[in-house]
């Protein structure tokens, strides 16, 4: 579907993409992750043609993104960051605006308007000036604007910045209804949200690409093991300690900060995987220790993201 | 074409809906108005030539008050994105905007055909310098236009964008009133360049080539210089 072979692009003499190298599938929903300033933002805006690439070519499709824009932009449907939209125009004007510029005839219109207001929720607020409207729903719009033509990619730039909760989850499942049939690529740095939404992720870090893959392979390649998390009245580090690392499998035991002297937190953390629990409970019972706490956490997105992305 | 109509559509439809497109027309018609009818019973002429003597240094300040916003402010809310990403191009947009931007000048000297209705009442009103007039007048809200069109897209600030087409504008309607200050032998070319020069020319009634070709040339400089500038920010 979308063919990215060795992008570059310069601002002067700073290399924002790094010869990026990429094939994105059809009907893929993929989240483009990192920091702010990796490159996110600007990859989109190439593969839009809004940049264009200091070196690298990229395909969508069969047409080249450099020698035919037009037709790379019909079959991209594109929402930049917050949603910039003509803030003094009618929800309505202006989608009939983009409706005409994608050549909607009069019926056809008003029939694809009523579609696109019923999968983002429009309805009630057609007849208000777009800078009236929240941020959630101002990115309703943008998603809408950037559907019109039924494209059959879709790219989003951070989608869900700047919303609350509720309007999250509101755009998460319009995502999700639109990732059924199209391929969308949407950039993030909240990472909770590329595992909830994306098949597939691809971790951006100084204009490289650093891991790419779905959230489990990533997972199982950066394996750093569970950590069992754990909070004991009456342990005493040093045996605690002890007697669990007599455990096989337990690669550390750590310290972490508690709130009274009586109670010890501790962070285990496992080799390879393990599931370690049962064994370190049975120890535990041995001993005239009471659990407060007990909970085993695998190692998150979060964790991978700073080891992949953080200086040194 | 159909993507520069849309834009066209899109861009007048916005100078109608904010209140600064009205504002503006006020000013316009008050400041004509003013200077127009001040002299007018003094000279006891019926013609409309204060009008047009003054009409160049007027449309050197109000059109680019007109044109400041028309790229400045999709670059500073980032709706530029939005509009290269859709399915036009640079000339669609361009066009689209500049046919925009003169239409309202246009527009806005629709009110002012009322003095040569007036004056028909009050004296023997020469056609030819009237219908010249109002041709000069809209090549000329047009050539200011497309500089200012020009100036918009230089930066997203639209007062500076105001700044610099009021800079241009205003050097190209003073130009031919300073050739005191050049040497004898480029006086002419000076001369020339001068775009109150050709429009009192327009507005006497006489269309010569030379004239209409000098606004065509500033109307392509304008929007030449956009689509390179355009084209420089990819």
């Amino acid at each position: 579907m979308i063919h990215i072979e060795g992008l570059t692009k310069y601002y002067n003499d700073f290399c924002a993409v790094d010869h990026i190298s990429l094939d994105i599938r059809k009907g893929e929903i993929i989240g483009l992750l990192g920091p702010n300033g990796a490159g996110k933002t600007t990859t989109l805006r190439m593969l839009t043609g809004y940049f264009h690439p200091s070196s690298g070519s990229i395909r969508v499709k069969d047409f080249s993104v450099a020698e035919n824009p037009l037709e790379v932009k019909k079959c991209i449907g594109y929402l930049p960051e917050s949603a910039p939209l003509y803030h003094n125009m009618i929800v309505y004007d202006y989608l009939a605006y983009v409706a005409d510029v994608w050549g909607f005839a009069e019926e056809g219109r008003i029939s694809r308007i009523r579609k696109l207001s019923d999968l983002c929720g429009l309805q009630d607020i057609m007849h208000k000036t777009i800078g009236e409207l929240s941020k959630g729903l101002k990115q309703r719009v943008g998603i809408a604007h950037a559907m019109m033509s039924d494209p059959e990619i879709l790219i989003l730039d951070e989608p869900t910045s700047g919303l609350d909760p509720n309007q999250i989850v509101e755009i998460r499942k319009i995502i999700k209804e639109i990732g059924k049939e199209k391929t969308i690529i949407l950039s993030t740095h909240i990472l909770s949200e590329a595992e909830a939404t994306c098949d597939r992720i691809i971790i951006i870090n100084k204009g490289k690409i650093v891991a790419d893959g779905s959230t489990e392979t990533i997972k199982r390649s950066q394996d750093t093991g569970n950590t069992i998390n754990l909070s004991l009245k009456h342990g005493v580090f040093d045996t605690v300690d002890e007697k669990i690392k007599n455990i096989q499998g337990i690669k550390d035991v750590k310290r972490k900060p508690s709130d009274s002297e009586d109670i010890l937190n501790i962070a285990v953390s496992c080799s390879n995987n393990m599931d370690l629990r049962e064994d370190v409970y049975n120890v535990i019972k041995n001993n005239p220790w009471i659990i407060l706490e007990f909970y085993q956490e695998s190692t998150s997105l979060e964790n991978i993201f700073r080891n992949l992305t953080m200086e040194n | 074409m159909q993507q520069v109509k849309n834009i066209f559509k899109k861009e007048l439809k916005d100078y109608f809906t904010s209140p600064i497109a009205y504002i503006v027309i006020t000013i316009f018609l008050l400041v004509t108005g003013w200077f127009f009818f001040m002299t007018f019973f003094l000279n006891n002429q019926a013609n409309l030539r204060n009008y047009y003597g003054l009409l160049p240094f007027t449309f050197a300040f109000v059109i680019p008050a007109i044109t400041m916003r028309l790229f400045s402010e999709e670059m500073s809310i980032g709706s530029y994105e939005i509009l290269l990403t859709m399915p036009v191009t640079f000339s669609d947009i361009i066009l689209g905007k500049f046919l925009a931007g003169t239409a309202f000048v246009a527009a806005m000297l629709l009110p002012t055909l009322s003095y040569p209705i007036t004056i028909s009442f009050v004296g023997q009103l020469d056609l030819g310098p009237v219908i010249g007039g109002y041709t000069g007048a809209v090549l000329l809200g047009a050539s200011y236009t497309a500089i200012g069109l020009f100036a918009s897209s230089l930066t997203r600030n639209q007062i500076v964008a105001f700044i610099i087409g009021l800079l241009i504008c205003f050097f190209l309607t003073l130009i031919d009133k300073m050739l005191l200050f050049f040497p004898g032998s480029i006086v002419k070319v000076i001369g020339y360049i001068g775009a109150d020069y050709h429009f009192q020319n327009i507005s006497k009634g006489i269309v010569d080539t030379r004239d209409i070709l000098y606004f065509a040339s500033l109307i392509f400089l304008g929007l030449y210089g956009t689509a390179l500038v355009m084209a420089e920010k990819k």
